[in-house]
């Protein structure tokens, strides 16, 4: 199963993706990457303290977007599902 | 209302600029997250699924206008305009940046308030019956008392790092508006044969992962030495509570291991000990804050009839407002449970309102329930009407005060990063199927719902008519269904009626056991709880799992 990095921006606990390169906020322009890549990625990162909660996630490609599987990062990824209007345009809210 | 002295004031000052200190150097990389973390939950800050979460103090859930004014002002400011009231009687913001957070302390110490010991193991914000001050059944004003108990415990060097977390409520009626029989320490102000107030105590109460009822370890301790009793109990609880698993550490594994007999003997024995100490409050001390509590300016020509004639306004009063000590008023409580609304969510606009209305009609007062809605105390019936339009206006009236549609919520794994599932909306369905017909509602009667997304229990499902708690199965969300639980003075604990469901086969199954009550109880006055407590779990059961 493929994987991707998140983590919380220290200044302001948004919600970040991993693209390959830097931060994003959209789970759409994550980078899917092996969980040893990740692990590494963690291990370079956590030492500088930035990001809080570096984790990998796992997801479903479908339709050329990613979808964690489970309930919990999907919610990170759009935001709450009972404010729709808060909703990030990465996925669907009905997708939760 | 208690106002800050300058030792008040000279406390949080300091506590706010030592964490302001804190956040910087987090902001500037000379402590890591790891150090930082313990910190920030010092002083209500979590980091949640979507952003930081601040959780702000409102002791014994008591606010002026001018700091419920404050509290929209921050939700406009720092946050996404609106607050979400909790089960703690305090208040709490979901998108909060570290970045701006020391300005938001400023703001917050400006009105007397902070958010220190809204997390950690330590006595958290004292909690009390949202009528205190008013309620015609109380035998004194239990919020002087809470106040003692605010002093006392805040910063409080031996009880800052406890165990486990540390709940305290105070109540003064034979009526508990504050589930004092679920707390660390239940506080039941009462009178003795010969006319004198003391405390009836109650210990080791509790939902989370293992949900016990309180029990009495006094009958009765005198006013004048409850500082010290409670001393007492923490010092015993502090030395002999379970540090070696986070599920056995509360007070109530400490009394259940040690049976109630010994825990009380070491309660006493430990008081016997602090009595050389003289640690109770002087006199001097409580006449000076319970002068800080006294009866507003009430008006005793207030008329004590209301003018119903219109329905929706009459049905408002019938189930919105509570009868007041004092002729001609009436305490009302503010539903924040609309139609299709988040239970315990208000908007900074609806928070100034709520502000304008306490300083015209409420003698400039306000509380927050355990119930997640607002409280009035203290509103002339003659100006009842007034306040209606303007809170209908607002979308601040709706007529469902302990019905099927006042549901308690925890903010559940739509905000939160320890619960399994969501349990906001949960509450929107089973609210959405009766929402529209208030004669329906009513015809139900009192219904207590309450949906926690986790075993920790925030959302009181244990102490619900109707429980449901929130359990991942697989990585899915799936909801157990719990039955007969009570958070009043006929305390009780809900008991799971079966298999769980998923999210819709929940709802269909609270409707399923609404439709089975209308039909078995034994007459309108019999109400949910009653009619389970009557027949027992099993018709329920057959009627849920056909």
């Amino acid at each position: 199963m493929p994987h991707i990095l998140t983590g919380n921006r220290l200044e302001t606990g948004d919600v970040l993706w991993w693209n390959g390169s830097d931060w994003t906020h959209h789970i759409r322009e994550a980078a899917l990457l092996e969980p040893a890549a990740i692990e590494a990625l963690i291990a370079e990162m956590k030492p500088a303290e930035r990001i809080n909660d570096l984790a990998a996630v796992e997801v479903t490609v479908e339709g050329g977007s990613y979808r964690p599987t489970t309930t919990r990062e999907r919610v990170r990824a759009i935001g709450p599902s009972v404010r729709p209007d808060f909703a990030l345009p990465s996925l669907p809210v009905e997708t939760i | 209302m208690y106002r800050y002295d300058k030792i008040d004031q000279a406390i949080v000052d300091a506590r706010v600029a030592e964490f302001k200190d804190q956040v910087a150097r987090r902001l500037n990389n000379e402590i890591t997250e790891d150090q930082f973390k313990p910190l920030r939950l010092m002083n209500g800050l979590y980091l949640q699924l979507h952003a930081y979460m601040l959780r702000v103090a409102i002791p014994y859930g008591t606010l002026s206008g001018t700091q419920m004014r404050m509290l929209a002002h921050i939700a406009r400011k720092y946050d996404r305009d609106y607050g979400h009231f909790t089960t703690r009687q305090n208040i709490q913001y979901n998108w909060i940046k570290l970045e701006q957070f020391s300005d938001l302390l400023d703001d917050l110490s400006k009105v007397e308030m902070h958010a220190f010991q809204t997390s950690g193991n330590c006595i958290r914000n004292i909690s009390s019956d949202q009528f205190a001050g008013a309620a015609a059944d109380e035998v004194a004003d239990p919020r002087p008392y809470a106040e003692l108990l605010r002093q006392w415990s805040t910063l409080h060097p031996e009880f800052s790092f406890l165990p486990r977390k540390f709940k305290i409520a105070v109540i003064a009626s034979e009526a508990d508006r504050a589930a004092i029989q679920l707390h660390d320490i239940g506080l039941q102000l009462r009178k003795n044969d010969a006319g004198d107030l003391g405390f009836r105590v109650w210990v080791g109460g509790g939902m989370g992962r293992t949900p016990v009822l309180a029990k009495v370890i006094r009958e009765f301790i005198p006013v004048s030495q409850f500082l010290s009793y409670s001393e007492a109990i923490l010092r015993v609880y502090n030395r002999y509570g379970r540090r070696d698993s986070i599920y056995k550490a509360r007070i109530k594994i400490l009394v259940n291991e040690l049976g109630i007999e010994a825990f009380t003997q070491q309660v006493e024995a430990e008081w016997a000990l602090l009595q050389p100490l003289a640690l109770d409050a002087p006199q001097s001390e409580y006449d000076r804050i319970i002068a800080q509590f006294p009866d507003p300016a009430f008006d005793p020509a207030a008329q004590d009839s209301i003018d119903v004639s219109d329905p929706e306004f009459g049905a408002w009063v019938d189930q919105n407002t509570h009868f007041h000590k004092q002729r001609g008023y009436a305490s009302v409580t503010i539903s924040l449970k609309p139609p299709a609304g988040i239970p315990g969510d208000a908007s900074s606009a609806q928070m100034d309102i709520i502000a304008d209305l306490a300083e015209r009609y409420a003698h400039d007062e306000i509380r927050v329930t355990h119930s997640q809605n607002l409280v009035l105390a203290h509103v002339r019936k003659v100006d009842l009407h007034s306040l209606w339009t303007v809170l209908r206006a607002a979308g601040l009236a709706t007529a469902n005060l302990d019905l099927v549609t006042d549901i308690i919520a925890c903010p559940g794994m739509d905000y939160c990063s320890l619960a399994n599932a969501r349990s906001i909306p949960i509450a929107q369905k089973i609210a959405a199927k009766f929402e529209n017909d208030g004669a329906a509602q009513r015809d139900i009667g009192e219904l207590k719902i309450k949906i926690s997304g986790c075993i920790n229990g925030c959302g009181h499902h244990h102490a619900g008519h109707i429980g449901i708690l929130g359990v991942d199965k697989k990585g899915e969300e799936a909801y157990q269904l719990l039955l007969g639980g009570s958070g009043a003075e006929d305390a009780s604990l809900a008991k799971i009626l079966g298999p769980g469901f998923d999210e819709n086969g929940i709802v269909d199954a609270v409707d399923r056991l609404i439709a089975f009550y209308k039909s078995a109880r034994t007459g309108p006055d019999e109400r949910f709880l009653d009619a389970y407590r009557r027949l027992g779990p099993a018709p329920f059961k057959d009627a849920v799992y056909v």
